[in-house]
């Protein structure tokens, strides 16, 4: 096989349910995560915040904690860089308040002590004294003119005159006439949508373990999506060399977007640097709720015309997202994926970044594209059920294919939407017969996917088996996929392969795991990575045999004469050449350092079936069935389980899920009693079929899988729950409240 | 500081802890058992199941000084040297774990369940895990992971 070739059959080890390599230490609790971690003389910390939503920081004394017996050192925002600038001063100012607190929560000071005890007494004792200000948490409000300001000077170039000083960006894209297609429209639907912002929710808080001293040089251990963008961060917070903090990621329990930013870890090493000893810092419940990033809360317009045949003649969308205190709520995603599955001649979309008194929003799962599916799906659905027609056949009508001008200006290359929604619409599911006060729902979703800078190295060990390193935190059994992919690639077993997530200091630059990009860019970095590997192997066989290079091949974990002419010779299998490359050249690595730019995007088609309670607003999700394209399932077990781990984040987004701020701009439940995420038994089996359309940018097809799963459950179910309860639901969560109001309001209004 | 006495996973330990440190604190920070996690430290995740004379508790609603003359299990004490629980064994095999970090809380719960109710429906698993978050696998693979274990070892019986 060529090194360059795409592989689409013929799989021996990809495409297999194998375990995982870290299953055992997963199941017997060894796994080291974040607060894992122990080092001798280490010190324990805790952080003061903010209980005002936006108060001017009038003086803190820290002299009471200081004198507490076992307190060894207090950091404030003057223990770290001054002189930042743009994006860097933005995540100093969310790491530790300057001036002002800008949200309930927000840090002011830490303390590290002997124990953790001792730790948060002493944070108690630290005085902060506090001017209140005005505060604003809902985004329409935050636009209004008599809003607060959050920050002057914050917007960008692109918002148009005239707006509030807390929209900070626009954006703005589309094609053809809208007017002119609303105008050929026979029904045109027009609403408007809000979506409160929900939290990633990973059941491990933030914690890391720090040590810096004061010749700056420095190690941190923590739980994170990617240690890379940590280094480049803290560095940049605590005025070090990037290159002399080496940072080790440690098992992560769950990231979802939300372990892609820093927050306790340049604090932890402030204190580090001041104390001189090892510190660990570890959030509670209530500050990952109330100090780290939920998602963007939103208010969302949509207006589509669509003729009597399904044809959608034109499609307006205008989104405003809430990011909390400053710049970077997704609002571009969120314009860009809102009809990216429809093949539209007429689209608008607008976008404003706002910002209100809220944590600052980080990635969570598909960022901003989950609440566009939402508005613009819901309006599509509406539109089926006015004019009489069926969900799924209007939405193939109107499906992107390749070469279709995507709403937002890329040509579509080969994708897989129409496939995942005849899919759908042959699964016995979307033909099933409905209870009483069952509803159905169905909704398309789309994401990007992402490549992104990657290095991989694979060293092959004597014995002929291989040491992988990748620099992708394996947030989701990611270590499996590698290694089936390099021992696909080596003609090797899987279990020959040890993959293992390296560390700062040991391998180049790598991008977050995010963006659905570690299958996609480490597996295509991986499995060029192993090609350089084969073609060195196939090198010593050819000197081994005096002749060519290019007249040996690579089969089935062996070097091999590429035909007659070529010689006769017996095969010659990894482990000889492996066993001899001291004498025959030296130590055998392969190694891939580049940016993949070939992510395939990736769509989805969900059905679910909800069941209303009309006397208690109550509802439950009876059926649900996920549809996909994964390009191709390196390991269909954990494929399936991303598919069911969105759909189960998207259920509880759509029903139970919400910040709740009270008057007074404080959150009002920070635990997971207020904040309820799914529970075992709020879910029914959560049903899923893999559609593969190769994805032409990765060796074997690859697309990411991680995203795409939460971008259609919140339309779905609020079709479903529509349906069920006769009633059309504009805002999410859908909780029994807004339910019984929604059903209220019709009873009123007719 | 109070002076424990207790037995965990078998093993006699002591330990000295504050009065208001939890067990979960205890076991991790005395005695260096880091398989029970604090996801919450409210009691609402679950993640620091354990087992005290044969009781299912979260550890972080349990104070340190609880436990002395207690039998205390936890997710170290499933296996049995280099054998896993049929349990862990199935998890594994059915990919009922992404992040991990509630498997060892859920394990320890499950076998609770298991012995407790060894034939379980699937709506008893599910209001038996119920107290157990797990925010990656949208419960699925978990559930089937443990009607089949519980099916094998009525076989096996």
């Amino acid at each position: 096989m060529a090194f360059d070739e795409t592989k689409t059959e013929d799989f021996k080890v990809v495409g297999q349910r194998v375990k995982r390599p870290d299953g055992v230490d997963k199941v017997t609790g060894k796994a080291k995560f974040g607060a894992d971690a122990v080092a001798p003389g280490m010190l324990f910390a805790a952080v003061v915040r903010s209980p005002h939503a936006h108060a001017g920081i009038v003086k803190i004394d820290t002299s009471k904690a200081e004198a507490l017996g076992g307190v060894k050192g207090v950091v404030t925002r003057a223990d770290f860089a001054t002189g930042l600038t743009g994006g860097d001063l933005d995540v100093l100012e969310n790491v530790m308040a300057g001036e002002k607190a800008l949200y309930d929560g927000h840090a002011v000071a830490a303390v590290a002590a002997t124990s953790q005890l001792i730790a948060r007494d002493a944070a108690k004792l630290i005085e902060v004294e506090y001017e209140v200000l005005p505060h604003v948490t809902d985004v329409d409000m935050a636009m209004a003119s008599d809003a607060p300001v959050i920050r002057e000077g914050a917007a960008d170039q692109s918002v148009p005159e005239g707006m509030h000083a807390n929209v900070v960006r626009y954006h703005e894209s589309g094609h053809g006439d809208i007017e002119a297609g609303f105008a050929e429209a026979d029904l045109v639907v027009e609403d408007s949508f809000k979506t409160e912002a929900t939290h990633q929710g990973y059941i491990e808080p933030h914690a890391c373990l720090a040590q810096l001293g004061g010749d700056n040089k420095g190690e941190l251990w923590c739980c994170t999506q990617g240690h890379w963008n940590v280094q480049k961060l803290c560095a940049a917070m605590l005025g070090l060399e990037t290159s002399q903090l080496r940072v080790t990621a440690s098992e992560i329990g769950g990231g979802f977007g939300g372990k892609t930013a820093v927050f306790i870890e340049p604090v932890a090493l402030a204190l580090s640097r001041k104390t001189n000893r090892p510190v660990k810092l570890v959030m509670s419940r209530s500050e990952v709720f109330r100090a780290t990033g939920p998602t963007a809360s939103t208010s969302m317009d949509i207006k589509i015309g669509m003729k009597k045949d399904g044809t959608i003649t034109a499609g307006q969308g205008t989104f405003r997202l809430q990011g909390g205190a400053f710049p970077g709520a997704p609002m571009e995603f969120t314009a860009m994926c809102a009809f990216a599955p429809y093949n539209l001649q007429n689209v608008k979309q607008v976008g404003y970044d706002v910002m209100a008194n809220r944590p600052k929003q980080a990635a969570y799962r598909a960022p901003g594209s989950p609440m566009a599916a939402f508005a613009v799906e819901s309006v599509i659905d509406e539109l089926c059920k006015k004019l009489g027609l069926d969900p799924i056949e209007v939405r193939l009508k109107n499906a992107s294919k390749q070469g279709t001008k995507a709403s937002f200006g890329p040509t579509w290359d080969r994708i897989g939407l129409v496939e995942t929604l005849e899919a759908a619409q042959s699964h016995p599911h979307y033909s099933a017969p409905l209870k009483e006060g069952q509803g159905r729902g169905i909704s398309c979703g789309f994401w990007f996917n992402h490549g992104g800078e990657t290095s991989v190295t694979l060293a092959l060990s004597e014995d002929g088996t291989a040491q992988l390193s990748v620099g992708t935190p394996d947030i989701g059994g990611s270590r499996a996929s590698m290694a089936q992919m390099a021992a696909e690639e080596l003609g090797i077993p899987y279990e020959n392969i040890r993959t293992t997530i390296a560390d700062t200091a040991t391998l180049g630059y790598n991008e977050v795991s995010h963006g659905s990009r570690v299958t996609y860019a480490s597996g295509l970095a991986t499995i060029k990575a192993a090609r350089s590997a084969v073609k060195i192997l196939c090198a010593r066989a050819a000197a081994k045999w005096g002749i060519d290079e290019d007249a040996v091949v690579w089969e089935n974990g062996c070097a091999k004469p590429s035909g007659p002419n070529a010689g006769e010779f017996d095969p010659l299998p990894i482990d000889k050449l492996t066993r001899s490359m001291g004498r025959t050249g030296g130590p055998i690595v392969g190694h891939f350092e580049a940016t993949p730019e070939g992510a395939g995007v990736s769509f989805a088609t969900h059905i679910v079936d909800a069941e209303v309670d009309k006397e208690t607003g109550q509802t439950k999700v009876v059926r649900y069935t996920v549809v996909q394209d994964a390009g191709k399932a390196i390991n269909p077990a954990y494929v399936e389980g991303q598919f069911q781990g969105g759909a189960a984040q998207g259920i509880g987004w759509a029903l139970n899920e919400e910040y709740i701020y009270g008057e007074d701009g404080r959150l009002q439940n920070s635990v997971f009693l207020d904040y309820r995420i799914p529970v075992a038994s709020d879910l029914p089996m959560i049903d899923t079929v893999i559609v593969e359309v190769p994805n032409p940018g990765h060796p074997y097809g690859v697309r990411g899988v991680g995203e795409t799963s939460i971008c259609p459950p919140l339309a779905a179910i609020a079709n479903a729950v529509s349906n069920a309860a006769g009633v059309r639901l504009k805002e999410l969560p859908m909780s029994p409240p807004r339910i019984l109001a929604a059903l209220e309001n019709q009873a009123k209004n007719g | 500081m109070i002076h424990v006495n207790t037995k965990v996973n078998g093993d006699d330990v002591e330990f000295l802890c504050d009065p208001r440190e939890t067990l979960l604190d205890a076991l991790r920070d005395k005695l260096g058992l880091t398989g029970a996690k604090e996801g919450c430290g409210t009691g609402d995740c679950g993640a620091c199941s354990v087992t005290m004379d044969g009781r299912l508790v979260c550890s972080c609603l349990v104070l340190g000084a609880e436990a002395d003359g207690k039998e205390i299990d936890t997710v170290e004490g499933m296996a049995e040297g280099e054998n896993l629980h049929i349990l862990q064994e199935k998890f594994i095999e059915h990919a009922a774990l992404q992040c991990g970090i509630c498997t060892p809380g859920i394990l320890v719960a499950t076998k609770n369940l298991l012995e407790k109710h060894p034939e379980p429906t699937e709506t008893q698993v599910r209001y038996w895990l119920a107290g157990n978050l797990c925010r990656c696998t949208g419960y699925d693979k978990i559930i089937r992971a443990v009607m089949e274990t519980a099916a094998d070892l009525r076989k096996a019986s």
